[in-house]
């Protein structure tokens, strides 16, 4: 093959690559004109999806900040047996259908789950309530924000770890004031992913939660629902989700770019 | 006071086996990459724990694992700088400077002269600066000891000599117990009072730096203060003299007692260089082409056959040495030493 021809290929599969990514969501907003597309964001079915999502989302981002940043740093920074399964088991929900992930959660935290009894002693229900959200999503999301947690850790030198401690930090303040502020680029990465990945969130959460609106029916679950209902109300939705999770791009982008330590948009990317 | 370390523990290709103690003034361990010589400093500020050991500083027991004691290495008032400094990279100098404590800041960055330096980050200063502010940063800790990592080898040699000079001033000045772990006998006998040689994880002598160059206990050390050491079999001779078969091809002779294999050791300032074997004293001679002329200020060091001779740079322009030339080097029988092969 002559190097032209070879050229034209790869040229030709790009532009061929390109189109088909971007065509859909150019026609999503040519659909509808923009003006429509506001209006039919007012709608009560809108109003109540997008407070659940956002409510929902930020109590699942809260909680994978709060628990997942400590155990990627544990996770990271310490040896021990079974640490590469540990890692593993967090990975596994990036390869796991959705779907799959909705019927483990029932049969876990469901009413005749593995714990139901446990929590219906409690007198806590959590499969169709807003919790039940908050753990599809968590789930499903999660390791989107902890895998690259990991490797941002990982690729802090240890060195300045143990010059930390020489100096009289103990591990706790190290980890504030040294691990935390090198990984920053990477965490705050991870962070967007995840909740991109949130937004979302669809099998899971009608598998666990099912699709009440007010209640559990988040913006993409309100998509389907309206797909039969309103067609515009649903492109109107998705025009809305679209431009979030552009924003969220741009924003992983510009922080990568900011930081020395750079932000790998790939979970699984190991950095050295 | 003084420090009192004993270690014991698994490397990767050796055992870590080692005494030491540092008394308030400079002790540096002298040691090709790899002999152990960075562990035993994280094993002193407590970033590595060995197997075996006992660290203490007069009563206070900072290790021992033979009663369970190991204090975490933010409690043991260590100063460490690390090989390559290991300056925060997000942090400026003065908050650098003020991690290690915040009391004396300015008081350091005026005395490192750093204070224009202040606010600038790790990244965006020299080599030599970034030293500076690992001192400053380890002294803000208000050390009882100081251990320094390969101090110079992150230097240009420009720099290098003339931080040496600073740095030795210092340290004298301080008067803290210190550890200076290097792989360099030059620095290790500018920077400290005594020198421990440590090889594989065991130290192999221990003295003063021209204790060590005069009296070197076996071929490694003396190869390591700079000597040549050429591999033979040694075989007594009349007239109280040994002889040896050197493995290079030639015949030498020492006034050292010597039987079976044997290192020879010659240092290259005991070696003299003429054109023709010279009808003196000296009763060994090398007769080869120059392999190698190296000038170092008034000095030349020139490699003759297995040898190298330190002359002066005026012998070397006197003689109109140059690469090729066949000359003699010829070197005493009481110049030649017999050490056991390491």
């Amino acid at each position: 093959m002559s190097v032209r021809a070879f050229n034209a290929l790869l040229w030709g599969a790009t532009a061929l690559v390109l189109c088909f990514l971007v065509l859909p969501i150019v026609a999503v907003f040519l659909r509808v004109p923009p003006g429509q597309l506001v209006d039919q964001l007012s709608s009560e079915v809108v109003r109540d999806a997008l407070s659940v999502t956002l409510k929902t989302n930020l109590i699942a981002l809260a909680l994978v900040l709060g628990l997942g940043t400590p155990a990627a740093y544990l996770l990271a920074t310490r040896s021990f047996p079974g640490r590469a399964l540990a890692i593993t088991l967090v990975e596994l929900p990036l390869v796991l259908p959705p779907a799959v992930a909705g019927i483990g959660l029932l049969a876990a935290f469901g009413r005749a789950g593995l714990l139901g009894d446990e929590l219906d002693v409690l007198g806590i229900r959590i499969g169709f309530t807003q919790t039940a959200v908050v753990f599809a999503v968590a789930f499903v999301a999660g390791p989107f924000y902890i895998r690259p947690a990991i490797a941002a850790f990982e690729a802090v030198d240890t060195t300045l770890l143990g010059a930390s401690r020489t100096l009289g930090a103990g591990p706790a303040r190290t980890f504030a004031r040294v691990a935390l502020p090198l990984a920053s680029g990477g965490l705050s990465a991870g962070a967007a992913l995840c909740f991109a990945r949130g937004l979302g969130e669809f099998g899971a959460t009608i598998m666990f939660a099912g699709s009440l609106q007010g209640v559990t029916q988040t913006l993409s679950l309100a998509i389907y629902q309206e797909f039969d209902l309103n067609f515009d109300t649903a492109l109107a939705i998705s025009a809305l989700l679209i431009l979030v999770s552009g924003v969220l791009l741009l924003s992983v982008k510009l922080v990568a770019g900011w930081r020395s330590t750079s932000a790998s948009l790939i979970p699984f990317a190991r950095s050295s | 006071m003084a420090l009192d370390v004993s270690l014991s523990h698994p490397l990767r290709a050796f055992e870590l086996e080692l005494e030491l103690a540092v008394e308030p003034g400079v002790l540096a361990l002298v040691g090709p990459s790899g002999a152990g010589k960075t562990s035993v400093l994280r094993a002193i500020a407590g970033l590595l724990r060995p197997e075996r050991g006992r660290v203490s500083l007069g009563e206070d027991v900072w290790l021992d694992t033979a009663s369970g004691v190991d204090i975490p290495p933010e409690q043991r008032r260590v100063g460490l700088v690390f090989q390559e400094y290991a300056l925060f990279p997000h942090m400026t100098v003065r908050q650098n400077v003020a991690y290690g404590g915040r009391a004396r800041v300015d008081e350091l960055l005026a005395r490192f002269r750093i204070e224009s330096l202040a606010d600038a980050r790790p990244a965006g200063i020299s080599g030599g600066e970034r030293q500076r502010v690992a001192l400053a940063r380890a002294l803000a800790r208000d050390p009882v000891v100081l251990l320094l990592d390969e101090p110079l080898s992150a230097l240009d040699a420009h720099t290098r000599s003339h931080v040496r000079a600073e740095l030795r001033e210092l340290l004298l000045e301080l008067a803290l117990p210190t550890l200076v772990v290097t792989h360099d006998f030059e620095d290790a006998a500018a920077l400290a009072d005594r020198v421990g040689v440590l090889v594989d994880g065991r130290l192999l002598q221990e003295g003063a730096a021209s204790e060590l160059v005069a009296a070197p206990e076996n071929a490694f050390v003396a190869g390591f203060t700079g000597a040549n050491v050429l591999r033979g079999t040694a075989t007594a001779v009349a007239g109280d003299l040994t002889e040896v078969a050197l493995d290079a091809g030639f015949t030498a002779y020492s006034t050292d007692p010597g039987e079976g294999r044997v290192a020879l050791a010659v240092y290259p300032w005991e070696i003299s260089i003429a054109r023709r074997a010279p009808d003196d004293s000296a009763v060994n001679h090398v007769r080869a082409p120059i392999a190698s002329i190296v000038a170092l200020g008034n000095r030349a060091r020139v490699r003759v056959g297995p040898v190298t001779a330190e002359v002066t740079a005026r012998s070397v322009e006197r003689l109109e040495l140059r690469e090729g030339d066949v000359v003699v080097a010829s070197f005493k029988a009481t110049g030649a030493r017999l050490l056991p092969v390491a």
